[in-house]
């Protein structure tokens, strides 16, 4: 089974690790992975910037790049949302290509979706000693229905969830939303931080890279150094 | 109401420090969210009826024309006189006219949007009518001078202590504490009014076009008042509202109570068709119903026209966890929140509310409460789109995305870059990893740290892997 990587723009800038956890993950399970080296980003914030030609050109850059895969997996429910909704429902609509981007809608997946629901991993190398608390993303949750997933294998994993109130509520980072409405993303974040610090665990843990720094730079910034901010796939992959 | 959109960053960060509105929304948001999780779970097949519901609304926009006219028909054989408004002008003068020709003194009105809009308060009172506002909330606001912040509870964002001291400078009355106390003070002030006023003016909900009838939904009862006791009832409503059977009727109304208040059913529900028949005790002799457009039919047969089907239930304010943490005001014009954010710059121009569609993390949550399924992320992308293309967004954010777009196509280019920023950056996070500042990034950097990025691309550190491996 030859499994395509979309590593994503932020984990291949700033945490090249989640891309080696997942890569673990996916190895350990007995796939074929390939990581096209030509990849960047999936278009995303040129899509909800307005700037719908430069989101179609990375769609299409995209698709190329994993034409010959069995599967695409990304550790991500927004990158994966953009290829396997935006694509399909609004951008490539009454195009041509249309069933290219079907076709690949239906081989991408959202990793955790893709461990549990294609692979039925009932294993995984991390082991995890704690209590953390799991931050849903808005595009895996509501695009995607990715819930119980990462759960799921946060526990194969042994850490215990302690759930947060409004754990499905957006922690206000909205890709360049974060920069453009600053103040107001701030204050979205924050309450995102009070619902974390109620439920006293050592870990947040996330599936989205953005959420997941917007999140870290407001705990550091309100002096808290020690809760840890982790994607599942660190935690399940032991990275 | 006059448009401040353009300030809405302004008025956001105004919002943001005033403590006393802060917890007045947190009261709220809990009222209005859990308690529409509630009505939807007991409904049992909420999904099969908002699918329904999207398509009746669908069908009545495709006919727009031919059942207002069968509504025009009905209507006007029931005895009732309507006008068309293309304009919030033309609305406010025909019901100015009306009054003059009729000697109005003194309106009554039941809460409408659509009036707030149009600026009919002005409009009457600059004609020197005295116009009461009757539902709770509005009246509290006429009190208070302010606009109305939320579409259903136009109040919502005061508190109890601060509707009292209202009360006390407007009524001359001692301080009350409770809220069915106060009710009732309000009650008693207002009942004079209905009593008085010659003209009742009340909003639409839906105008039905097979029977021709308006209609109101209410819990307070005042607007059976508005629009019985006068002698002449107005109903100002726009265009969009009209739906085709009272069948249409009968399925939306079980989902706007439940979305907009997690309510099965209203207290009060009327459905008014016509003037008072002679075997009748109530209803006023003459009733007029202005139909406005006001920018409605640029909306039909284009990208936007899904957000006609809009039943203004408020849902998707509830909801969005923006308008939870700036409240309604900072929108600037009479619609807040997402579906604000799309019916402002499409009514009175995307140049002046150029960051209401941008106030959104699309985080789909007004999506999925939407009780007639439209797609308010994607009609906030599109007028996004509008502003890409019209260039209407800052020039730093344009080369910004311009910039970005042109590394991104060029993965060589894109791989170079962005190795030299995750050193850099890496640099800049220093020991503890954490970059306090960033040139052009202040909108995060104000309130959070940016954590620093390892210092290599994932690209890199493969591919060494992969060369160590060979």
């Amino acid at each position: 089974m030859k499994v395509g990587l979309f590593v994503t723009c932020l984990v291949d800038l700033s945490r090249p690790g989640i891309g080696f956890a997942a890569l673990k993950l996916l190895e350990g399970a007995g796939c074929e992975v390939v990581v096209p080296q030509s990849q960047t980003c999936c278009g995303q914030p040129g899509y909800n910037s307005g700037g719908r030609d430069i989101a179609k050109a990375l769609a299409r850059k995209v698709l190329a790049e994993f034409r010959d895969c069995d599967y695409v997996v990304a550790p991500s429910g927004s990158c994966s949302g953009q290829m396997k909704v935006a694509t399909v429902h609004d951008l490539f609509q009454g195009e041509p290509d249309l069933p290219e981007f079907e076709a690949l809608a239906a081989k991408w997946y959202e990793l955790s979706q893709f461990l549990v629901e294609v692979l039925k991993v009932d294993a995984v190398p991390g082991k995890f000693e704690g209590t953390v608390t799991y931050h849903d993303s808005c595009s895996g949750l509501r695009e995607l229905g990715v819930k119980m997933q990462p759960r799921y294998l946060l526990q194969m994993a042994g850490a215990r969830i302690a759930e947060m109130e409004g754990a499905e509520r957006c922690c206000g980072f909205g890709g360049t939303f974060s920069i453009k409405l600053g103040e107001i993303s701030t204050r979205m974040c924050e309450n995102k931080c009070e619902s974390i610090r109620a439920t006293g665990a050592g870990a947040i843990v996330g599936g989205d890279l953005g959420c997941l720094l917007n999140i870290e730079g407001r705990l550091r910034r309100t002096g808290d150094k020690d809760t840890k901010v982790l994607h599942f796939a660190q935690v399940i992959a032991g990275e | 109401m006059q448009v401040q959109s353009m300030f809405f960053k302004q008025r956001a960060s105004e919002k943001l420090d005033d403590a006393l509105l802060q917890g007045n929304m947190r009261k709220a948001k809990g009222k209005f969210v859990d308690g529409r999780a509630k009505a939807v779970a007991e409904f049992g097949v909420w999904e099969e009826v908002r699918s329904h519901a999207a398509k009746v609304r669908d069908r009545a926009l495709a006919n727009l024309d031919a059942y207002l006219l069968e509504f025009e028909a009905n209507a006007t054989r029931r005895g009732a006189v309507v006008h068309w408004a293309e304009t919030a002008e033309e609305a406010c003068a025909i019901i100015v006219g009306i009054a003059r020709d009729n000697g109005v003194r003194k309106a009554a009105k039941s809460k409408s949007m659509v009036s707030e809009e149009v600026n009919l308060n002005e409009a009457l009172e600059a004609a020197g009518v005295e116009v009461i506002e009757t539902d709770l909330g509005e009246y509290i606001l006429q009190l208070a001078h302010e606009p109305p912040s939320h579409i259903v509870a136009p109040a919502v964002h005061k508190s109890k202590e601060q509707v009292a001291e209202l009360f006390v400078k407007a009524h001359g009355k001692p301080r009350l504490t409770e809220i069915p106390a106060m009710t009732r003070e309000a009650r008693e002030a207002l009942r004079g009014h209905f009593l008085g006023a010659d003209m009742g003016i009340s909003g639409s909900n839906f105008v039905i076009a097979e029977t021709g009838t308006t209609l109101t939904v209410t819990n307070e009862g005042n607007a059976d008042m508005v629009t019985t006791l006068p002698r002449i009832h107005v109903v100002i409503t726009g265009i969009e509202k009209v739906i085709g059977t009272l069948e249409d009727f009968a399925t939306l109304i079980r989902l706007l109570p439940r979305s907009a208040i997690g309510q099965t059913v209203t207290n009060y529900l009327t459905l008014t068709t016509g003037l008072k028949m002679p075997d009748e005790a109530d209803g006023p002799e003459q009733m007029h119903i202005v139909l406005v457009d006001a920018g409605r039919t640029k909306l039909v047969g284009g990208p936007m026209q899904e957000m006609l089907r809009c039943i203004r239930c408020g849902a998707c304010m509830n909801h969005c966890p923006v308008y939870q943490n700036v409240g309604g005001h900072a929108y600037g014009w009479v619609y807040p929140g997402p579906m604000g954010s799309i019916l402002t710059p499409v009514y009175v121009g995307l140049e002046n509310a150029g960051d209401l569609p941008n106030a959104a993390t699309f985080c789909h949550e007004c999506a999925v409460a939407c009780p007639v399924k439209i797609p308010l992320p994607e009609l906030m992308r599109k007028l996004r789109e509008q502003q890409f293309d019209r260039r209407l967004r800052p020039w730093p954010e344009r080369l910004a995305i311009a910039a970005w777009a042109f590394a991104v196509r060029r993965p060589a280019l894109y791989a170079f870059l962005s190795g030299i920023g995750a050193r850099v950056a890496k640099w800049m996070g220093g020991r503890e990893g954490l970059i306090h500042s960033l040139p052009g990034l202040d909108g995060w950097t104000k309130g959070r740290d940016m954590p620093a990025p390892a210092g290599r691309t994932f690209r890199e550190l493969y591919r060494q892997r992969a060369l160590e491996r060979r």
